[in-house]
Parts: C-alpha cells; sequence; structure tokens
C-alpha cells in the first residue's frame, strides 16, 4: 500500500518560506523533511511525518515549476499559471539570486565557463554549499552576466531591471559580473583574507570610477565604437594612466613629492619614519599599478598587485588604518601641489579608487 | 443568420522556441468558427509576436453560436515541412449572447496544447453583434442565464420558480474509434475537447430552450455532468432549476434585508399571478420576530460578506416562485410532528385555492408539455432558497440503480445534427431515449420515496454516475419537502386542495424541521416530539437533508464535517452477474454507511446532518461508499441521547470490564465533542438572555422536565435500487427492534467499528470544517480566501486484503487527507474548510482515487459567539451606512464586520478598508500564508498586470458583493504525456494539469472582465497512467460561475432606493409571465 500520487494546489500558489529555502540550498526531500522535523513543527502543528513529507513534496514541485520562470523574473509578474502576489513573487526572486559568500568568493573572478561548473563539486566540498546549491548560484551568475554583457546603460540599473533584484542585490551581481568579465585574480593565497563584499566594495568603486560609463555619455560617442557601458574599464582613461609615470620616472618630481607628503605627516602619526623610508617605494608601486593597467594580464593581477606593492609592505611597518588613510590623502593631494605634473584630472580618478579600495582592503 | 462574430488577434507572448536553430518562432494564427476560418500573417522570428489582425468576422446562425466554440489555433509557420502546432485556445462565447452578461472577451489566454501544457499566452478580442430573431420556431435559445450556483445568484430576485430542467446528449467518444488508431494522440485528444465542448454547447442550448419554453429566462443550480461511458459512447448529460429571475438595480446590496416572512405577506398578495405579489410588504417583515435566536445568517444583512451565501440573494420578490425549497428532515427517526401543523389553517389555505385558480387560467394555452414534466418531477436543484419557501423538509431521498452498458446498437441516430466538424464517421451512439428512460425511472422512484414521505418535491436534488467497465451505477438523491406554494408557479406541483400543511406558518427558525407526514401514519417508525423551538408541532429526533442549512434555523454551538466510509470487496464477474452483485451489495452498504453517520452524529451530540452526499463508486473488485455531511445542533430538535454500548454476553466479566472501558470512551469522545463544537443543552443558555431569552422561555420547562429521549430512535433511509422498486422498497434502515444506538459488542468486526468510530480525530485547534456553504456557528468571516484541489491516489498491495483491512486504509486515507490540509493551511488560523466536496473513484484495479476541492476561508475568532440578536441590529444599521457610503464606528461590528476585523487582524491600518474600489477587489484575495496581510491592497495594482482572480466553491466571497454575474464557466480539458518521468511522475504531471487548468480558468473569467469564480467545482478528474511505457493521460471538467465583485463597503449609489425599484421592476415582470 502506498501513496501512489499525491498533490495540492491552491488557487493562491502556497509557498512555504522555511521549505522555500531548505530547497534553494539544495536539500533532498527527504532531509528538508528531517530539517523541518528538528525544527519541531510536528508538535506544534499536532501533524504527522507523513504529512510533512507530503507538503514538502508539493512545495518541492511547486518550486520545480516555478524555476523556469524564475530564470527571467519578469515574466513572473505576468506569467498566468501561478497566481503569486507580487510581494511574494519578490521574495521568491530575491531568495532565489541570493547567494552564499563562501561560494562566490571561490568563483569570483572565474571565467563563468563550462571549465568552472566542472570544479564546482570541488568547490561544493571546500565550502559546504550543496552541489545543488552551487550549480543554482553558479547559472544565475552566467545568466545575469549574458543578459548583461549585451546591454548598453548602468550595469547596475540594467540588472535590477531585468531581474528585478533588490539594490543591495543587483550591486552584488554587478560586482561579479565586472570580475568575471575581467578576470580579476581573487584566489591567490594572498587575496584569501579579502571577503567578497570587499571586492564586492572595490568592483562598485572600479564600476563607477573607471569605466566608460562612469563619466557619463560621452560626448563623441558618434565618433567612438566603444560600446557605452560599464562592463569593461574605460581604454582611453588607462592609456592617459600611463602619463602618471613622471611622478616616479622624474626624479624631481618624485622628491618634490615626497617632500611635501613628509611635511604634511611630520608628526601626526607614530609610522612616520617608516613612511619617510619606504615614501618611494611605495609611489613607484602604485604608479607601477597604474603604468600596467594597459595589459590586460595586468588587469587581472590588480589586487594581487595592490597587495604586493602596497598593502604588504605597509602591513609589515604597522601602519595603523589611520595612518594608512592620512597617508593615502596627503599622497594625494599633494600631487596637486606639483607644478610641473600636469595630469591632475587622472591622477584624481586614478588615486580616488585606490583609495577606497586600499581603505577596504587594509585589514586582518 | 441571427449573429456576426468577431475576433481580433492581437499578440503573443511568452512563446516556446520552435526553431531550434535561431531560438526563435515564426508564429500566426488560424481562428475558427464552424467551418470558416482565417489566419493571420505570420510574424517572424519572435516569441512576442504582434500580430494586431484585422477583425475576422463570422456570419453564424446563433444556434452555431451556442453550440461552437472559437477555435484559435497558434502555429509555427515552416517553409519546406508542415506547420507545428503551438497550441489552442476554446473560447466559449455564450457569456456574449447575454445582454446582462460579459459584452467583450478581452485578454491574454494560455495557449494549451494537450500534450506540453501551456505554451504562452495570446491576446484575443472577441464580440459579438446579435440581430433580432423574430423567428418562432427558432431552436436557439440565446439570452437564457446560466448559474452553477444552487441557491438564487445574488443580485437577482427570483420572480418565479419554474422547476426542474433536463437535458442529455449522446455520442459516440472519438477516443473509442476506429480512426483513433492512426491519428496522433494530440489529434485525438483535441477531437474529445472539440467534441464535448461542442455536446456542452448543445445541451446548454436545448436547456435553455425549455427553460423557454416554461417562460423562464435563467438556470440556476445547473449541473453538468459527463459519463465516459467508453466504448459504448459520450453521455453529456445536466439537469437544473428553470427560473424567471429578475435583476436587482445596481447598487442594491444583497444585503439588504429581504427575507420575506410567509406569514407576513397579507393575503391580497397572494392572489395574482405569482410574481406580482407581494414583494414589497414581504420584505419589510423579515425579521420573524418570534424566532428566538433569529439565525445567525439573516442577521448580517448589512454586512453581508460572509453570512450572505443564504439568504441575501434571493432578497426580494419571491412571489411566485415555484420552485422553493425546503430543508428537509431526514426521514429517518421519526418525531413525529406532523399533527398538529394541520390545524391552523388559517387564511393562507383560502389563498392556496385562489391561486391555483389563477393559475388555472393564466395557463390556458400556453400550457406545455413541459409543464407537465415539471410537474411530473417536483425536484429543485437549489440548496439554498429565499425565506419562506420552504415550509418543511421530510428527509433524504435516494435511489440508485445498476445497469449494463450496451454497444451502440443503432448508428446514426439522430437526435440532432451530426457533428460535421469531426472528420469521422459521426455516429451517434446510443440513443439518447435509453439514457433518458434510465433516468426517468430514476426519477420517478424519488419522486414515490417523496410522496411517501408526505412531500410533494424534492430540494437539493442531484443526480451522479459511477461506471466501471460495462457496469454504471446511476443514483439521484434529494431531501423530500413541502414548499410553499405561493411561491410556485402552478402546475408544478402535485398539491391537493386539501392539503393544509402550509396553513399554520411555523417560525422561520424552526419550522422546517417539523414532519410534512402524518402523524398517524407515519412513513416508518420514527420518534416525535414537540419541536424544542416552538412547542407547537412534532419534529423528528434527528434530521438528514442534502441542502444547506437554511439561514434562518436556529442552531446550538458549531457544525462540523462527518463523513462515512467503507470498502467493500466484490468478485470480479462480467456483465449481469456483476450488475448482480453490485445491487446485491448496495442496500448493505446504504445501511452501514447510515449507520457510520448516525453514530458519529451521536458521538457529537449533534441531531442532524446537511449537504448529505452519499457517493459510491464501483471498481472491479470493490465498492467504496463515501457519505460526507455537515452536523449540527439544531435548537429545535431534541438533544442526542448519546451511545451505549452493550455486550452481547452478559456475565463475562472481562467482556464488561471491556465494555466499561469502551463505554467511557465514548461518554469522553462526547463530552469533548460538546465542547469543541460549543454544544451546550438549551438550558444552560439560560445564563445567558441576550442569545438565547427565546428559548429559555420556551424551553425551560421542557428543556429541566423533559427526559433526554430515550435512546431509541431509528432510521430510515429510502432508496431502492431499480430492479427492486416495484413496491415502495425502501430499506428499513433502523435495526429491526433493537434499539440503534445501542452498540452490541458480539465480534471483532463491532469492536472494530467502535475503534474506527473513535479514531476520526477532530480538526486542530482553530480549525473547523463543513461539505457546505458555510459552517453553521461562525459568522463573522474575513476575506482571507484560499481555494485548493487536492488529489490522492492510493495503491493497495497485493496481500489478501478484508473488508476491515480496507476500511481502515480508506478511512486514513480520508484522515490524512484532511490533517494535511491542516497543516498546509496553518497559516491562516483560523479558519474553516468550507464546501469540502470529497469525491472517490476506483480508477483501476488496487487504486482508490480521492479528490477534494474545497476553500479555506478566515474568521475573527473573537466573534465568533457573537450573538444572533446583535445580528438583528446590525441589519437595521444597515441602510444607514449604505447611505453613508462608509461603516459607522457604531455599526462597526455588524455590518463591516468582515473588513474590519481583516484589518485588527493584520494590523493594517482600518483606512484601507476605505480605500478605492481596486483595492476592495483585492480584499478577499487568499493569501495563503498569513491571511490578513495578503489582502493588502498592492496586490493588484503592485505591478503586475495580471488580474487576481480569486476562486471559490462557494456562492459568495466573503467581503465582497458580487455586482454582476458574466456567465457560466464550463471548460474541459485533456492533458496527455509520453515523458511521464521527465514531468515529475503522475504526482508532477497532475499537479501542473491542475495549476494549468486554474490558470486557463482564471484567464476566461479576467477575460469576460471579471475578478472570481463562485460555486466552483471540479466535476471530473479522471487520470489513467501507464508508467512503465512512462505515459499518463488525466481528463478535468470544472464549472463555475464568472463574475465581477467589489468590496462589500463599496457601494454604488442608489441603495436606498432600491428596494421600490425592485418591486416596481417585478410587478411587470410577473405581469409578462
Amino acid at each position: 500500500m502506498a501513496v501512489e500520487l499525491d498533490v495540492f494546489v491552491g488557487n493562491t500558489t502556497i509557498m512555504d518560506e522555511e521549505v522555500y529555502q531548505l530547497w534553494l540550498d539544495g536539500y533532498t526531500v527527504n532531509d528538508a523533511v528531517k530539517v523541518r522535523m528538528e525544527g519541531g513543527v510536528l508538535e506544534e502543528c499536532e501533524t504527522s511525518a507523513d504529512v510533512l513529507l507530503s507538503d514538502t513534496m508539493d512545495q518541492y514541485r511547486t518550486f520545480q515549476m516555478c524555476e523556469r520562470l524564475l530564470h527571467s523574473p519578469a515574466k513572473l509578474a505576468n506569467q498566468l499559471l501561478f497566481q503569486i502576489p507580487p510581494h511574494r513573487q519578490a521574495i521568491l526572486i530575491e531568495r532565489y539570486y541570493a547567494f552564499d559568500d563562501a561560494f562566490v568568493r571561490e568563483v569570483l573572478g572565474k571565467k563563468l565557463s563550462k571549465g568552472t561548473k566542472k570544479d564546482l563539486d570541488d568547490i561544493s566540498a571546500k565550502t559546504t554549499v550543496t552541489l545543488k546549491s552551487c550549480r543554482r548560484q553558479f547559472d544565475n551568475f552566467k545568466r545575469v552576466l549574458k543578459v548583461v554583457e549585451e546591454l548598453k546603460g548602468p550595469l547596475v540599473e540594467n540588472i535590477r531591471q531585468h531581474f528585478l533584484l533588490s539594490d543591495k542585490l543587483a550591486r552584488d551581481y554587478a560586482a561579479i559580473v565586472f570580475f568575471a568579465n575581467n578576470r580579476f585574480e581573487t584566489g591567490k593565497r594572498k587575496l584569501q583574507y579579502l571577503t567578497f563584499q570587499d571586492f564586492a566594495f572595490c568592483a562598485g568603486q572600479l564600476i563607477n570610477n573607471w569605466t566608460v560609463g562612469a563619466v557619463g555619455e560621452p560626448v563623441d560617442h558618434q565618433r567612438s565604437s566603444r560600446v557605452y557601458m560599464d562592463v569593461d574599464l574605460d581604454k582611453e582613461f588607462l592609456q592617459e594612466l600611463k602619463e602618471l609615470k613622471i611622478l616616479i620616472t622624474d626624479k624631481d618630481l618624485l622628491d618634490q613629492h615626497k617632500s611635501l607628503v613628509c611635511t604634511a605627516l611630520r608628526g601626526k602619526t607614530k609610522a612616520f619614519n617608516e613612511m619617510e623610508a619606504n615614501f618611494k617605494n611605495l609611489s613607484r608601486g602604485l604608479v607601477n599599478i597604474a603604468a600596467k593597467l594597459t595589459n590586460t594580464k595586468d588587469v587581472r593581477d590588480f589586487f594581487i598587485d595592490l597587495v604586493e606593492k602596497f598593502i604588504e609592505p605597509c602591513r609589515s611597518d604597522r601602519w595603523t588604518a589611520a595612518d594608512m588613510r592620512l597617508y593615502l590623502t596627503h599622497y594625494t593631494n599633494s600631487a596637486h601641489i606639483l607644478d610641473t605634473f600636469k595630469h591632475q584630472v587622472v591622477w584624481d580618478r586614478y588615486m580616488g579608487v585606490i583609495k577606497s579600495c586600499i581603505f577596504k582592503m587594509y585589514h586582518d | 443568420m441571427p449573429g456576426k462574430l468577431k475576433a481580433k488577434i492581437v499578440a503573443g507572448r511568452h512563446l516556446p522556441v520552435m526553431d531550434r536553430a535561431s531560438d526563435l518562432t515564426d508564429a500566426f494564427v488560424e481562428v475558427k468558427f464552424g467551418n470558416t476560418t482565417f489566419k493571420t500573417d505570420v510574424y517572424h522570428k519572435s516569441l512576442n509576436p504582434q500580430w494586431n489582425s484585422e477583425w475576422f468576422k463570422f456570419e453564424v446562425d446563433d444556434e452555431d453560436l451556442q453550440d461552437e466554440p472559437l477555435q484559435i489555433t497558434v502555429l509555427d509557420h515552416d517553409t519546406y515541412s508542415a506547420n507545428d502546432a503551438i497550441g489552442k485556445v476554446y473560447i466559449d462565447i455564450d457569456p456574449l449572447l447575454c445582454s446582462e452578461a460579459a459584452s467583450v472577451i478581452s485578454g491574454w489566454f494560455p495557449i494549451y496544447d494537450t500534450i506540453h501544457g501551456i505554451r504562452g499566452e495570446i491576446n484575443v478580442l472577441v464580440k459579438v453583434e446579435l440581430f433580432n430573431d423574430l423567428n418562432r420556431f427558432r431552436q436557439s435559445s440565446c439570452g437564457v442565464k446560466f448559474f452553477c450556483t444552487t441557491s438564487i445568484p445574488r443580485c437577482y430576485r427570483a420572480a418565479m420558480v419554474h422547476g426542474f430542467v433536463e437535458e442529455l446528449v449522446v455520442n459516440e467518444d472519438p477516443e473509442y474509434q476506429w480512426i483513433d488508431r492512426i491519428r496522433t494522440p494530440r489529434a485525438s485528444n483535441e477531437a474529445r475537447q472539440r467534441l464535448i465542448s461542442l455536446m456542452s454547447g448543445e445541451l446548454q442550448r436545448k436547456i435553455g430552450l425549455k427553460v423557454l419554453e416554461m417562460g423562464g429566462n435563467a438556470v440556476v443550480g445547473y449541473l453538468q455532468c459527463f459519463d465516459l461511458e467508453g466504448e459504448s459512447g459520450l453521455v453529456v448529460r445536466a439537469i437544473g432549476t428553470a427560473c424567471t429571475l429578475d435583476k436587482l438595480s445596481s447598487g442594491s446590496a444583497p444585503s439588504t434585508n429581504t427575507h420575506i416572512h410567509p406569514n407576513t405577506a397579507p393575503a391580497s398578495n397572494a392572489c395574482n399571478s405569482p410574481s406580482k405579489d407581494g414583494k414589497e410588504p414581504v420584505f419589510g417583515e423579515d425579521l420573524p420576530s418570534s424566532s428566538g435566536p433569529p439565525t445567525p445568517f439573516r442577521a448580517l444583512p448589512t454586512s453581508s460578506s460572509s453570512p450572505p451565501p443564504f439568504s441575501p440573494s434571493k432578497p426580494c420578490s419571491r412571489q411566485s416562485s415555484s420552485s422553493d425549497t425546503d430543508l428537509s428532515l431526514t426521514p429517518k427517526t421519526g418525531m413525529g410532528s406532523g399533527g398538529s401543523a394541520g390545524k391552523d389553517a388559517g387564511p393562507l389555505k383560502t389563498l392556496l385555492r385562489q391561486q391555483t385558480q389563477t393559475a388555472l387560467e393564466q395557463r390556458g394555452a400556453s400550457s406545455s408539455g413541459l409543464l407537465l414534466n415539471a410537474r411530473e418531477f417536483p425536484f429543485f436543484t437549489l440548496t439554498s432558497f429565499p425565506p419562506g419557501f420552504l415550509v418543511h423538509a421530510g428527509g433524504v431521498v435516494s435511489a440508485r440503480s445498476v445497469k449494463l452498458l450496451d454497444r451502440i446498437h443503432n448508428p446514426a441516430l439522430g437526435n440532432t445534427r451530426s457533428y460535421k466538424l469531426l472528420d469521422w464517421n459521426s455516429v451517434t451512439a446510443d440513443e439518447p431515449e435509453t439514457r433518458d428512460a434510465w433516468w426517468e425511472e430514476i426519477r420517478q422512484e424519488i419522486k414515490s420515496h417523496a410522496k411517501a414521505l408526505g412531500c410533494h418535491a424534492v430540494v437539493g436534488y442531484s443526480e451522479s454516475t459511477s461506471i466501471c467497465e460495462e457496469v454504471c451505477i446511476l443514483s439521484a438523491s434529494g431531501t423530500a419537502a413541502i414548499l410553499n406554494p405561493r411561491y410556485m408557479r402552478e402546475g408544478c406541483l402535485d398539491i391537493g386542495s386539501t392539503d393544509h400543511r402550509f396553513e399554520e406558518p411555523s417560525p422561520p427558525s424552526c419550522g422546517f424541521c417539523h414532519i410534512p407526514y402524518d402523524e398517524l401514519n407515519m412513513p416508518f417508525p420514527a420518534q416525535l416530539t414537540y419541536c424544542y423551538h416552538c412547542r407547537r408541532q412534532k419534529v423528528p429526533d434527528v434530521l438528514f437533508t442534502t441542502i444547506d442549512l437554511p439561514p434562518e434555523a436556529a442552531v446550538t454551538g458549531k457544525g462540523c464535517l462527518i463523513q462515512a466510509r467503507l470498502c467493500r470487496l466484490k468478485k470480479k464477474a462480467q456483465g449481469e452477474v456483476n450488475a448482480t452483485a453490485i445491487s446485491n451489495l448496495l442496500p448493505f452498504m446504504e445501511y452501514e454507511l447510515h449507520t457510520q453517520l448516525m453514530n458519529k452524529l451521536k458521538l457529537r451530540s449533534m441531531n442532524a446532518l446537511f449537504g448529505l452526499r452519499i457517493q459510491i463508486s464501483v471498481g472491479e473488485n470493490m465498492l467504496l461508499g463515501l457519505a460526507s455531511a455537515t452536523g449540527v445542533y439544531l435548537t429545535a430538535l431534541p438533544a442526542s441521547g448519546g451511545i451505549q454500548i452493550a455486550g452481547k454476553t452478559p456475565g463475562d466479566l472481562s467482556n464488561e470490564h471491556h465494555i466499561l472501558t469502551i463505554q467511557k470512551r465514548i461518554n469522553d469522545t462526547i463530552a469533548k465533542n460538546k465542547e469543541l463544537y460549543q454544544i451546550n443543552p438549551p438550558k444552560l443558555f439560560t445564563l445567558d438572555p441576550e442569545v438565547f431569552c427565546s428559548v429559555n422561555m420556551e424551553l425551560t420547562e421542557e428543556a429541566v422536565g423533559s427526559p433526554i429521549p430515550e435512546p431509541r430512535q431509528r432510521s430510515r433511509l429510502f432508496r431502492s435500487h431499480s430492479e427492486s422498486s416495484d413496491e415502495l422498497s425502501e430499506l428499513d434502515l433502523s435495526h429491526g427492534k433493537k434499539d440503534a444506538f445501542v452498540l452490541e459488542i458480539d465480534d471483532t468486526d463491532a469492536v472494530e467499528d467502535i475503534h474506527s468510530l473513535l479514531t476520526d480525530t477532530p480538526p486542530p485547534t482553530g480549525f473547523y470544517s463543513c461539505n457546505t456553504e458555510i459552517m453553521p456557528g461562525i459568522y463573522n468571516w474575513t476575506s482571507g480566501v484560499q481555494m485548493f484541489t487536492s488529489v490522492r491516489v492510493f495503491r493497495l498491495s497485493n496481500a489478501n486484503l478484508t473488508n476491515q483491512g480496507l476500511n481502515k486504509i480508506f478511512t486514513d486515507l480520508c484522515e490524512n487527507l484532511l490533517k494535511s490540509f491542516y497543516f498546509k493551511l496553518r497559516s491562516m488560523i483560523p479558519c474553516c474548510l468550507c464546501h469540502l466536496n470529497v469525491t472517490v473513484a476506483v480508477p483501476e484495479e488496487e487504486l482508490i482515487q480521492v479528490a477534494v476541492t474545497a476553500v479555506a476561508m478566515t474568521f475573527d475568532k473573537d466573534q465568533t459567539q457573537e450573538k444572533p440578536a446583535e445580528k438583528v441590529i446590525q441589519k437595521g444599521s444597515g441602510e444607514i451606512e449604505e447611505q453613508l457610503q462608509f461603516p459607522l464606528e457604531l455599526c462597526a461590528d455588524s455590518s463591516s464586520t468582515s473588513t474590519q476585523q481583516s484589518s485588527k487582524i493584520s494590523g493594517v491600518p482600518e483606512t484601507s478598508n476605505v480605500s478605492s474600489r481596486v483595492s476592495s477587489l483585492e480584499r478577499g484575495s487568499p493569501l495563503p500564508e498569513g491571511r490578513s496581510r495578503s489582502l493588502r491592497s498592492n496586490r493588484s495594482f503592485g505591478g503586475s498586470s495580471v488580474t487576481v482572480v480569486k476562486m471559490t466553491p462557494l456562492s459568495f466571497l466573503p467581503g465582497t458583493r458580487i455586482i454582476k454575474y458574466l456567465g457560466i464557466i464550463n471548460m474541459f480539458f485533456i492533458r496527455e504525456t509520453t515523458s511521464l518521468r521527465e514531468e515529475g511522475g503522475v504526482s508532477g504531471f497532475l499537479h501542473s494539469f491542475i495549476a494549468e487548468v486554474f490558470a486557463m480558468v482564471r484567464a476566461h473569467v479576467a477575460a469576460l472582465g471579471g475578478n472570481a469564480v463562485v460555486s466552483y467545482s471540479m466535476k471530473e478528474c479522471v487520470l489513467m497512467e501507464n508508467p512503465n511505457k512512462n505515459q499518463a493521460q488525466c481528463l478535468i471538467n470544472v464549472s463555475g460561475d464568472a463574475v465581477i465583485c467589489v468590496r462589500e463597503t463599496d457601494q454604488e449609489p442608489v441603495s436606498s432606493s432600491t428596494n421600490i425599484g425592485q418591486s416596481c421592476s417585478s410587478g411587470t415582470d410577473g405581469g409578462a409571465t
């Protein structure tokens, strides 16, 4: 004797948020039932395990049927199959596109390709996120990337409109897409201490300041064959960055810069001596990073370079975060006083991002 | 000649990818009506084509308009090979044929394919221009309105109830034609869908003709069923109640009190043509002053939303309507009330006579065979009636007959036009006459049973079949009743002028319980007492009926769902032998079901069953019986006597001990149930004067003095098998001379029975359930509504099963199903599952299928105790409120209870109540979780372009008022798959199919301009599977009434003048008839 068929369909689709989460997390029906039982529903609702199993199966089926729609969330609002109140639709979508930081940290900056997909079981083992959930998250990334890379206009806004996500989630996706597109290296050991949120912040900075979209619709839009969008870094800007080299190649300028900075810093920090001693090294590091960004390879190593060339030396000198802030502020501002340095605009655009990134990244 | 149908194909969206190479589709559309087909241009390479076609015009007979659906086929253009079909939409244009219903169909329809399910959507516009048809011999019946609702629809008034209409049409089932072997499953399914659509259209048209001949303009309680008889054909049959309905002017809410108290109508009214009389005077009166606790329902009027189901709709006039119905008491236990009734004959009697006279005169020339027919079967499919219609209810009458389906004898008879559209040799299968004769036989039997109960009519009437291979069980049941002839069309009922029973009007709150039969000449042994409510007439000790609890009935405590379940094994056999075996089993099954019901009723200390539905399903090797009803404690009837256990062998000590324990358990259960359902014997009510004052006054002596009736009762159910029924073959269900409610434990079976009696688990706290329109004892619905359909199939293991074992399995199956509803809907607590309609089937050997459609509705717990007395006040306040357009704080409790309560619960600010119309629509929106939260008004306009369509099996939506009926929804779908595993097995397959059916119903309703479906039901759900071949097929038939409803508190201007308007209009209408 066995239940051969068991369905329950409501005119308004019934969805239990707890079960939805279990489904998203990749639990099998049986595991989900176990979790629910441990949660104490049985006692609370005076019911039996059979009932729980049947309910879980129903919900899982519903979610599976909805999944197709969730792949293009805009459809969820005007499809006819499921009658779901709008606020519930929003929850469904938001949760479906939510991801685990642990997982995303593993794939951040990797090419969203079949190859990576094959490694998902390793990632699953490493992060303890179920393989099923890993696949969903990975596919979400890919789906968003695929839609957005064809679109003009602001990245975050595009994501939000096409996938009906909250602002926060849309920004995170923008970061993921941006990293994947530019293939930033994030997996190196030295970068392990950085969280996804650190990178997401940096991505936001880069998107907002270094992409074509960041400066607004180019006036010479017609002339330029570049697509107006902010998935890619602004190539012209990267070219201009080469000009900054003068700060380290011109000896006078370098010394002048150093003295200006040191004057400003003197007496304001305990790490002054180290700063003074390391100034040239640090400045070379930052300017070299800027100058090399025209090479795709060096773009990929952007974060590792920041850590190796700047953050690590500072950390070994035990700068505090406040020291860092102080130093970078003066370092940036002092360049404006150099009369022979003509690239103020580029310098600001560059240093603004570098500053915020380093502030964010300078922690344990 | 008389009509022009116009259709325009606007656009498509979410189409499936038909061309793998481009991942796109080159779609075009064929629009077909009758034999005419138009095509749109091909819209290349898009999944969201914008055809924006011209208007395609079809010039057609209105006969065709009624029969045929508009067929829209979406195809993918392919230059080199045949075009691929994407899917179809069938649009029933019937609603456009009635001026009062929808005027245009416009909206997105799911494109449906029987193999792939829904594949995208198409936006279509359809209009009809009708020319006046002066042809007297016309075959069409455009304009006759159909309602599934089994009461007078809200926003209409019954000017006259004409009586029973029935029709059936027969055809060969395409699935069983030779051509089926060579065509694709898709073609075969589509042929079937098409055919059934045609047959339903034809059936409806024919019934419409009958209604027109009778002088009516509507069919209420329209019940259409399919019998899939396999090789012997396909029968589509329908029954209904013909009425003349007048539309209430727009503003008039059903909520206005319209109950008529029969007594009060001035005599003069009665005389004229029924339609004219007394609407007005009547209304004013409706409060039965006498009735102690006015029935809860009536009280609500202003707030109408929830309780209204019963009374509101029928408000006004009931003058001539012939059909009312009474509530019936079950015949079974006879408490005799009969005698006294007759005495006070008064004025009414004379009225009656006058009326009959006029009736005769009026009839004169026009009377047709149909009238006779109506007289022949004074049956009414209504289950709830305008106040005053139902005088007495006698009890349940039922009849079953086992038939052998024959092979087709004579092809091509044509009772009808042949179905030219079907591409095979159209052959009508059976002579419809055969089936007609079968039903005729059963109806005769029902009629004679009703007679035996001293009744002249049957209300709450329904018919059903169960088919297995070539055996078919036909069943019919209803409630024998005496109706107030004042409301009837003459000729409709056989009422001897000597009949004095109506003469003394009884208080509406108990009158229907009084026995209709003669005390001295009772049809069966019964125990009668004087009515506990009015003390004037006799009542039985238990009453079983198939109707809804009359709104005005006086009830104590709450009701609950009571089910009796039974399995009986039978040998596999063929032909006659099989039929005989089945008919031999039937009486035993009915007897046992009845005993179970009675025991369970006693166990809950209740004394009446409403909405009783006994279903017997036949399978190859077993019969399943399921009886569902809503138990209630009618204040007018004596309290239940409890259950006593007796051992067969006294003296055996261990046995006695055993008996004692069981007795104790039973007593405990009874006590617990009393508390659960708040059933306190009337004497306790003295403490609460407000509520029960009238009751006590009348009851005190009795309650104290009269001993609880001895536990001696007998019951009898009238039924018979066609085979045996020459004499009145009622089965005496009482246990001979023994006391029915002494249960004897003499063998293990009996012990099992008692155990099973005790295993019914009560619903968890906060839940109630019933199978009627609303729950007796709950009056303050809030707007949370969740309709659902659930299906379970059980496979029995091969082990040798005994009847006992099977019973256990079946009972567990039903109980578990209920439990799982309670669990799923737990977020709606406090809530009540209403109209819990359970159907069982034995689709294959060793399979048991149970399908349920019901609605969960939230209510306000704090107010469940609301006293009927208060409601009267509320009623009064209703009018004021309407004028003010918003609820006064004062009336809050009363009129706007539902809305306010919901907001209270949810914490949504009160202001939401007053907000726009749009939001009102929302109110009822079912949110499975957190009832009121869901009602937030953002729902409808929250950026989604899809109209929210609520569905309910009830005739109303709590918190809303129906302002327009848009037409009947009657849809039939087939879904088939050859990739069962890939679709998630049978469960996945059926789950998505049911969801698709809901979606298509909602889309059609929305296209008609509606926002809800009421009286929704799933009439058929036939699932066939073959997992080995990875295949499954399922047929679903659903129906309901599409409506527009607005939030209860939104009043259209006018309201106050409505009563007057009504009476005027009714006057004229009446004259016409």
